[in-house]
């Protein structure tokens, strides 16, 4: 599924990176625990979360994951959007939880990781 | 190739401003991506660490044709039980950690599957050295 089609799903907002919204991906894995997150192997999926901060950002870039839906409109600071666009990193506000993204995903199939 | 960054203890801003530059040079290095990754989240586990716990710290980065070493330095209250820190679910991490999603005592065992071989000393109440060595060609160690 393309990142384009999750955001219509999940009545997602794009924040940054709009132009690689044709991206791919397959799985998806929601955490707000960055430490679970880094011990992900798994690469082409989407972080659901509802951690929004400067870490957040740092560990989908270590870890290589190219999209991040933040659930609930959690806010997402300057510094958060300029580290993603440095890392071409597209990030997506939801107004939904991070259950309800999850099961929405999950019904269109994406694919978990665990 | 060597190269030498401090890190400010609680400056969680600049956590992981290391573990980027090193990511951007192994990729420039044309280093295999799975061997590049395992060093990359070893160094940002470190780093974080780092920033979590101490109150400063210097990484210093040696690559070679075989392999990465990178060793972490810092000064602070050190680790009185290195067998227990390395427990999954150990911490001690403080409630500010624990809101930028770490403190789940998960990184030193998370370093230590990313890397070839890790060593651990510390004296309380001065500081920790963590080195980590992985090697670049799958086997050669």
């Amino acid at each position: 599924m393309t990142i384009k089609e999750i955001t219509e799903i999940i009545d997602g907002k794009v924040i940054c990176c709009e132009e690689r919204l044709s991206t791919y991906v397959e799985y998806a894995f929601s955490s707000d625990l960055m430490s679970d997150v880094l011990t992900i192997e798994q690469e082409n999926l989407v972080l659901i979360t509802g951690l929004a901060n400067l870490q957040t950002i740092r560990t989908s870039e270590m870890s290589d994951i190219n999209c991040i839906i933040f659930a609930r409109d959690k806010k997402i600071g300057e510094e958060m959007v300029s580290l993603a666009k440095e890392n071409n990193m597209i990030l997506v506000e939801s107004p939904h939880s991070v259950f309800h993204i999850s099961g929405e995903l999950y019904k269109a199939g994406i694919k978990s990781i665990y | 190739m060597q190269f030498r960054h401090k890190i400010s203890g609680g400056d969680f801003a600049k956590a992981g401003n290391v573990a980027s530059a090193v990511k951007k040079i192994l990729h420039q290095l044309n280093i295999n991506h799975s061997v590049s990754k395992r060093i990359v989240i070893a160094l940002y586990e470190g780093e974080v660490n780092v920033v979590a716990h101490a109150y400063s710290g210097i990484i210093e980065v040696n690559i070679d044709e075989e392999k990465i070493e990178t060793k972490i330095t810092d000064k602070g209250p050190g680790i009185s039980d290195i067998e227990e820190a390395m427990k999954e679910g150990y911490s001690t991490a403080t409630p500010q950690v624990r809101e930028m999603g770490f403190g789940a005592g998960m990184g030193l065992s998370n370093m230590k599957k990313n890397s070839d071989s890790m060593k651990i000393s510390s004296v309380p109440g001065e500081g920790t050295i963590v080195e980590l060595v992985t090697y670049i060609k799958p086997n050669a160690g």
